[in-house]
């Protein structure tokens, strides 16, 4: 369909008016999301949807994810932003102990599937400590879950709908690297593409380079510096969801 | 009036050793003895909102022309500080984060002449104040800000995390540093030395859950660990209104009593407030009699006002408004607050305070000529201080062909 020029930030929008439009019961909350989040990715949402379906909360990303774990388990759609993965911390156990088991532990009486948590996710060059990591690693062995990482505004936008549509807690990083430093035409329109489906990037016969988020970017380059130097030919895959992972494309 | 001291009847009930001690720690200021100068002055202070608690500190305070000068010249050392700093990040000399203290000097110079050196203090980010009280050099603040060998954690802790004995940061996660400084409080009583830990927060970080687990344990096991948030009533770019159901922060604490010192008021020296929990060793025997609180925590809220934004990628007004800022620098300031004291109460004269005012603004010169100057630390001790007593291992830099040694 139409498609517009986005960087990553603007698609994470578009994405997310799309799911507040199609979905009533779908609301978004966070730190500082009203005005649009300190990364921009909710301007215009509040004053499009109204005050009850985009809102703040207080600086508490326990309380946050708890809360948002009630909200889906009550059978609304929620988006709940932690403003850096780095803070996720706080909500570990919540997100572990209670999102993840919930649809387990009752029998399947009881789900939390509507929940999406958003994070900006990994390194920007100047984050420090505390601005800068991946913590996709301690989520990856959590039966229970999706983690979904994208490299791109097009990507992002699929996959982010994907997440939200997904009856199964999902968590989702967005490298705010890119936020602004990938731009792309986008689809206006809603599109979903799979979770725990990897992408081949490119084919190759000697060895598979597995990526995701940012570092696909940066293994394409490899790839191609390895073909030129080495002569090696490699097979680049982005993994995308990291938990369900893709294995048989990986293993293939 | 954000800053005035007691002292009355701690100055004279303090032993020798403590006022040795706090004069050993103090900047020295030459001590002219102008015929026409008073020597001390007393100010009235109003009474502060409390919370289960049945009286009040005092409400008069006593401040010498010697107190005055020094909390004088260290909020004016603060304040230039952090304009420098705020000058140095736009010429990207400092980078990654800073959160400047500016407006706020009053509560950690308050603070500080409250407590002892061997006493301990933990706070958030916007401790570069905190750092300066207690005790670190401009120039090795200001060096650890632009990331050189000569900054106070060696240039690999930067702005967020300065340390110093007996001060514990300097901390980036919200409300983290609140259950430490519990911790903090127990090993000081664990060791018996009789020594407090003040634990700092903001307005933002009251709405965490783990410093109403610390209030808990620290009620419990009265612990000598004295809560204080910082209320510069904004949380980041929220204010307090939008940000918590109740904005009486002093209460929140529960069972723990607490205090309020309101803007319109002058931060209170901590002294009185030590000596009120009794906390306060010194007094302990004479003053419990007149102030018998149970000892255990106590919860105080300053309501204070920052110039800058949250931090240097934060204008600051988009969430306030530039007449709010200007009315607060107009009519609250602590440093022209006291000055106006100190010369309405003739402590001191303008052109004294001038003198003071054109020294902190050669010491920041020169700190900041030293932090521009300095080397950076050597590449090779990026890894180190990873682990303890451990053999060297490697370390993984930025892409798989760096490696780091990491030495112990």
């Amino acid at each position: 369909g139409q498609t517009q020029k986005m960087n990553l930030f603007q698609s994470i929008t578009s994405a997310l008016d799309n799911a507040l439009a199609k979905d009533p019961s779908a609301v978004i909350f966070g730190e500082d999301v009203a005005f649009g989040g300190v990364f921009r990715c909710t301007v215009g949402l509040r004053d499009k949807y109204g005050k009850d379906r985009v809102f703040n909360t207080p600086l508490c990303e326990q309380g946050i994810v708890g809360f948002a774990i009630g909200v889906a388990v009550a059978g609304a759609t929620a988006i709940a932003e932690i403003q850096f993965a780095d803070y996720i911390f706080p909500a570990f156990d919540q997100i572990v102990n209670e999102a993840a088991k919930y649809r387990y532990r009752s029998g399947d009486l009881f789900n939390c599937g509507n929940l999406t948590i958003r994070a900006p996710w990994g390194c920007v060059g100047h984050g420090a400590l505390y601005h800068s990591q991946s913590p996709e690693a301690f989520f990856a062995h959590c039966p229970g879950i999706k983690v979904v990482i994208p490299r791109s505004p097009l990507q992002a936008k699929g996959l982010l709908l994907s997440c939200i549509e997904d009856k199964n807690p999902c968590i989702f990083f967005e490298p705010k690297i890119l936020y602004r430093a990938a731009v792309e035409q986008v689809p206006v329109e809603p599109y979903n593409i799979p979770l725990s489906q990897a992408e081949v990037l490119q084919t190759g016969s000697d060895v598979t380079l597995v990526a995701w988020g940012t570092q696909v970017h940066v293994i394409k380059e490899v790839a191609a510096m390895a073909q030129e130097k080495l002569g090696v030919s490699c097979e680049v895959i982005d993994l995308r969801t990291i938990l369900p992972w893709d294995t048989e494309t990986v293993c293939k | 009036m954000r800053k005035m001291l007691l002292a009355a009847l701690s100055r004279v009930l303090q032993g020798p050793a403590a006022a040795a001690g706090r004069t050993a720690s103090r900047v020295v200021v030459a001590s002219r003895n102008y015929a026409d100068f008073a020597n001390e002055a007393t100010f009235e202070i109003k009474t502060c909102d409390l919370h289960r608690l049945e009286e009040g500190p005092p409400t008069t305070a006593l401040m010498t022309r010697e107190e005055g000068l020094h909390y004088y010249k260290t909020m004016q050392t603060i304040r230039r500080m952090e304009l420098k700093s705020d000058q140095l990040y736009k010429q990207k000399i400092i980078r990654g984060f800073c959160h400047l203290y500016d407006g706020q000097e009053a509560c950690c110079v308050g603070l500080e002449a409250a407590i002892k050196p061997t006493d301990h203090v933990i706070t958030a980010y916007r401790a570069h104040g905190f750092t300066y009280a207690r005790g670190v050099p401009v120039r090795e603040i200001l060096a650890e800000l632009t990331g050189r060998k000569g900054g106070c954690v060696k240039g690999k802790g930067g702005s967020m995390h300065m340390y110093t004995k007996n001060f514990y940061g300097g901390n980036g996660i919200v409300g983290a540093q609140v259950p430490l400084g519990a911790g903090i409080a127990l090993a000081c009583k664990y060791f018996g030395k009789n020594e407090v830990c003040l634990t700092l927060y903001g307005d933002g970080a009251a709405n965490q859950g783990q410093i109403f687990e610390t209030y808990n344990m620290a009620a419990l096991w009265k612990l000598p660990c004295i809560f204080i948030c910082e209320n510069n009533r904004y949380g980041m770019g929220t204010s307090v209104e939008r940000a918590a159901a109740s904005t009486d922060y002093y209460k929140r604490g529960d069972f723990i009593p607490g205090l309020r010192v309101s803007t319109r008021w002058p931060v209170y020296c901590l002294k009185r407030l030590l000596v009120f929990t009794g906390w306060d060793r010194v007094k302990l025997q004479t003053l419990c009699v007149i102030f018998p609180l149970p000892k255990g925590p106590i919860l105080m809220e300053l309501q204070t006002y920052r110039y800058h934004g949250h931090s240097m990628s934060d204008p600051g007004i988009s969430y306030r408004t530039r007449e709010e800022i200007q009315e607060v620098r107009s009519k609250s300031d602590p440093i022209t607050l006291l000055k106006d004291r100190m010369v309405n109460n003739n402590l001191a004269s303008i052109e004294e305070l001038k003198e003071i005012d054109v020294a902190v603004r050669k010491e920041i010169e020169e700190a900041a000529q030293f932090a521009t100057t300095d080397p950076e630390p050597p590449l090779e001790e990026l890894g180190n201080h990873i682990y303890y007593n451990e053999p060297p291992f490697e370390v993984r830099g930025p892409n798989q062909w760096i490696r780091y040694k990491s030495v112990s």
